[in-house]
């Protein structure tokens, strides 16, 4: 096992379209182990994506289970990915272990539903909401080649959620 | 630009909004061999106001020199300050707080007085008066970072129910990928 190096932008590693993995692997597995590590390592990272550890690879591991009070799956590895279906949207504040010392808003889904494959090539179906669904989606998006960077929206104007502290 | 690291100034531009100042004033910082760190540049009342850190080999009489024939112009007020740079250290805020309410003297020392006690490092603040000359609205958009809690926070306001503000809290939670 080992921390990987994580490339930021703007190496050009980051904008490249990832491929299949077709091999569920050792070779794979150990991979997805310093992946995840490379992860655990980084300061509040929630999630990764193999192109940012240089690999060209549609493989992204997920886990929010540290965040309180909101709904999860707890530690995800999700190899070949594909959201099938989206609904909804919402403003939330998204950084990247790759942009360091920015956060900025981003328009996510709020609900998905995913197909993926695990490390050993089991298929996977989820249905993700909220936090969740946000860090799945920022982490495909590296797989395609897009930094939240692409997706900014204002941080001046906010839209404010409908679920807000009222005063009584 | 390491060279310049500790040569930070503090340019304030203000005057009668207009197309062309940004472009025209930072054209004349480039062309001094300076560079630009942050910027906030908003339209305040008819006014365009910027607030922008400049990197510059000299002192404050010689950077005010550099752009003083462009802000002159413009009509623009120009002042400058020497400063202490410090880039690469953003504060994330962990609270949002949104205030709206009809206009009138007191809002901002109201509300900001009690959430400055009850922990409130406030990073942004933007506000606005909307509505018409005769019924003017007051809005107030404000991140920060709640050092006691965001529940300090959301007792701190509720003395402020009947003054005729509504006030709405909400955690920012940043999704780091």
């Amino acid at each position: 096992m080992a921390v990987l190096e994580i490339l930021t932008y703007p190496d050009a590693r980051l904008e490249r379209i990832a491929q299949p993995v077709e091999r569920f692997d050792d070779a794979l597995r150990a991979f997805i182990a310093d992946l995840e590590e490379t992860m655990r390592a980084g300061p509040g990272g929630v999630g990764i994506a193999a192109p940012q550890a240089g690999r060209a690879e549609r493989i992204v591991i997920v886990d929010v289970s540290s965040k309180p009070k909101i709904k999860h799956h707890g530690r995800l590895v999700l190899v070949n990915p594909e959201i099938t279906h989206w609904e909804g949207f919402v403003v939330g504040r998204e950084g990247c272990m790759s942009v360091p010392d920015y956060t900025g808003n981003v328009i996510r889904a709020e609900r998905i539903t995913l197909e993926a494959f695990d490390e050993c090539g089991t298929p996977l179906h989820y249905e993700f909401e909220g936090y969740e669904a946000r860090a799945v989606q920022h982490e495909i998006d590296h797989l395609d080649g897009l930094l939240f960077l692409d997706r900014l929206v204002s941080r001046r104007n906010d839209l404010f959620r409908r679920k807000v502290y009222q005063k009584a | 630009m390491n060279r310049l690291t500790n040569h930070w100034f503090m340019l304030t531009v203000v005057g009668k909004d207009r197309p062309g100042i940004v472009a025209r004033v930072t054209a004349a910082l480039y062309e001094g061999g300076c560079n630009l760190g942050e910027a906030s540049m908003t339209r305040l009342g008819g006014n365009f106001t910027v607030m922008l850190m400049v990197q510059h080999e000299g002192d404050t009489a010689s950077l005010t020199r550099l752009v003083a024939t462009v802000t002159e112009s413009l009509g623009l007020k120009l002042h400058v300050d020497k400063i202490a740079g410090d880039l690469y250290h953003h504060q994330e805020p962990d609270v949002r707080i949104a205030v709206f309410g009809a206009d009138r003297a007191g809002i901002v020392a109201q509300v900001t007085g009690v959430l400055a006690e009850a922990g409130l490092d406030i990073l942004d603040l933007q506000s606005n008066v909307a509505g018409s000359a005769d019924k003017p609205i007051y809005i107030m958009q404000i991140e920060g970072r709640a050092l006691e809690g965001i529940p300090a926070l959301e007792s701190a306001v509720a003395v402020l129910d009947g003054k005729g503000i509504q006030v709405h809290l909400e955690p920012i939670d940043i999704m780091i990928g």
